[in-house]
């Protein structure tokens, strides 16, 4: 790949929040190299993502990820206008790999240095593949460390939190309920495939947050714990009595539950905001069931929905660039060479 | 132009060494925001020295042991500059470099270095003193400082774990962290000499402590 000249800029992303490894070149709102080293295999047998092990895998795939990136988009990493980096939120020896390796490139290659937040940046992803977000949107991410309802007015400046889950990401009960289901690590694809031969109404799971009085005071916000908890019972209450659990029911009924209780929120956000775009992104996105569930509630609701292309769903170094380029087009000013990895960094600040 | 970083220890320390002298050296010491405080303090070293970037030939870095985190940030940010800068990128145990500046520091002695390893436990190594310079005997290893065995623990003693353990290292040296400066003039030296010197990749000497799953519990009794 390779782009013209343009006075679009040209902005290296990096993303080291989580397990994902990710450095990325994008010109303007064009992805022009991409790569991406994951640490999941490692994490397996742990059953989750363990920091230590992640942060030691950042450190040594970042180099021959920037130089993937750069070889795959045909520029040195001189050509650059500017460098991106997620700097929050996260686990946070995960961030400081990148973060560190962004602030010595702006410093080498005398380039600004923007950091940003991952969650704008999901919500950002999908400008590579459908072109400017229209502002406002309402943006719904969903992955195994996140579960937010986001009201986005300048993808570059302004977002607003409406919500976020109260216990578990959706994607960590998918992870959950996958092993009480016997399935791989991490659950989500396992899960999915089971789920396409169950029937998603054979068991009525909860769904959190939904009753009239949670509806008052967590109008946007989401639980999955007791959805989890829920699951894990009524396998048991089978195991217990003998009986063959039906998998693939219990795989449609769940992922419906949770499909279910994302789009209703989301879309009610937008019914009650005014607001008739819907932007869904975060590795969840993956899942069929809350596709084309969304799909389905966003046409009776009028609502515009954009879901970009499940490479850019996950965690990537192209969403991270894409923000960053955003940034630039704006004139914002950059951030400071002695910017901080910030773990809990809120949504609020897109920029860091 | 060697630039040399460490953040094996609770200090963030840079040098620049011309191949004669060491032409610019800062610390910050007592700190745990090596994220934020080594690419300004590199940018203000280099500033002090009136150079820029460009005109470094090679990166030298400590590789530890030392407190994970802060260990990988001195990684990462030398071999970032190596790949942006196009120059070679050096590593160096940080247990070698303090012991490198105690005897530049007029020890004669055979000695004991003890940093920090966080859950009361030491990263250690032990040197003898030879008229050319210190060659390592024992370590680099991680332990808890009351479990070394006494020969070692009655040793002269540089790095933190006198100030954290007095009782059972009780013969401190004044060096308490590495200086960039002495690990900077080592690399200098050691690559004139035609020494090798370790990839840039870091001395953990400990496995990340997570546990594999088990097999599955009940939740229900």
């Amino acid at each position: 790949m390779s782009d013209a000249t343009t006075d679009e800029p040209l902005v290296l992303g990096i993303e080291s929040s989580c397990d994902e490894t990710g450095v990325a070149f994008v010109r303007g709102t064009t992805l022009v190299g991409d790569a991406l080293a994951s640490s999941v295999d490692e994490h397996a047998r742990f059953g989750g993502v363990v920091p230590e092990v992640a942060s030691r895998a950042h450190l040594e795939s970042m180099i021959p990820m920037l130089e993937r990136a750069s070889a795959e988009a045909g520029h040195r990493l001189d050509d650059v206008d500017a460098i991106a980096v997620t700097s929050g939120p996260g686990l946070a020896g995960a961030l400081m790999v990148g973060v560190a390796s962004a602030k010595a490139l702006a410093l080498c290659l005398d380039k600004p240095l923007y950091g940003v937040n991952h969650l704008a940046a999901h919500v950002c992803a999908d400008v590579l593949d459908h072109g400017p977000l229209p502002e406002p949107t309402v943006a719904l991410l969903v992955s195994g460390g996140h579960t937010n309802l986001l009201v986005v007015r300048d993808i570059a400046s302004d977002v607003e939190e409406l919500g976020s889950t109260i216990d578990d990401a959706a994607g960590e009960a998918y992870d959950k309920v996958a092993r009480v289901l016997g399935l791989p690590y991490p659950g989500g694809p396992h899960i999915d495939r089971a789920a396409r031969d169950g029937d998603p109404e054979a068991i009525a799971f909860p769904r959190g947050l939904t009753s009239r009085k949670d509806m008052e005071r967590h109008r946007f916000d989401y639980s999955f714990s007791g959805l989890k908890t829920a699951v894990v019972r009524w396998v048991e209450a089978r195991e217990r009595a003998g009986e063959p659990v039906p998998v693939a029911d219990v795989a449609a009924s769940f992922s419906h539950a949770v499909a279910d209780v994302l789009t209703r929120k989301a879309v009610l956000a937008c019914t009650e905001l005014g607001i008739s775009d819907l932007q869904i992104g975060g590795g969840v996105t993956a899942n069929t069931q809350l596709r084309e569930l969304a799909e389905k509630r966003c046409a009776e609701a009028g609502i515009r929905l954009r879901v970009p292309r499940i490479r850019l769903c996950t965690d990537n170094g192209a969403m991270v660039a894409a923000l960053g380029s955003q940034m630039v087009m704006r004139g914002l000013p950059p951030s400071d060479l002695a910017l901080p990895a910030d773990s809990s960094l809120p949504v609020a600040s897109v920029q860091a | 132009m060697l630039l040399a970083i460490d953040t094996a220890t609770q200090a963030v320390t840079v040098a620049v060494h011309d191949g004669a002298t060491v032409v610019a050296e800062q610390a910050h010491t007592d700190t745990r925001r090596h994220t934020e405080l080594l690419t300004p303090t590199i940018r203000d070293v280099l500033r002090e020295a009136g150079l820029r970037p460009r005109d470094l030939s090679a990166v030298a870095v400590g590789v530890g042991p030392g407190p994970f985190t802060g260990l990988r940030v001195g990684i990462v940010t030398a071999r970032t500059m190596g790949l942006a800068l196009g120059v070679p990128v050096h590593g160096v145990c940080s247990l070698d470099a303090l012991a490198h500046a105690t005897f530049a520091a007029g020890q004669t002695r055979r000695f004991l270095v003890a940093t920090d390893a966080r859950r009361k436990e030491v990263y250690w190594a032990a040197y003898d003193v030879t008229d050319e310079g210190v060659r390592r005997t024992d370590g680099p290893d991680v332990a808890r400082p009351a479990e070394l065995p006494g020969h070692l623990r009655g040793l002269p003693t540089a790095g933190r774990g006198t100030e954290l353990y007095p009782e059972a290292l009780p013969h401190a040296l004044p060096q308490l962290d590495v200086s960039a400066g002495a690990l900077a003039t080592f690399v200098t030296g050691a690559l004139r000499r035609g020494e090798s010197l370790l990839e840039p990749q870091p001395l953990y000497l400990r496995r990340p402590d997570a546990v594999p799953q088990a097999e599955r519990t009940p939740v229900t009794p």
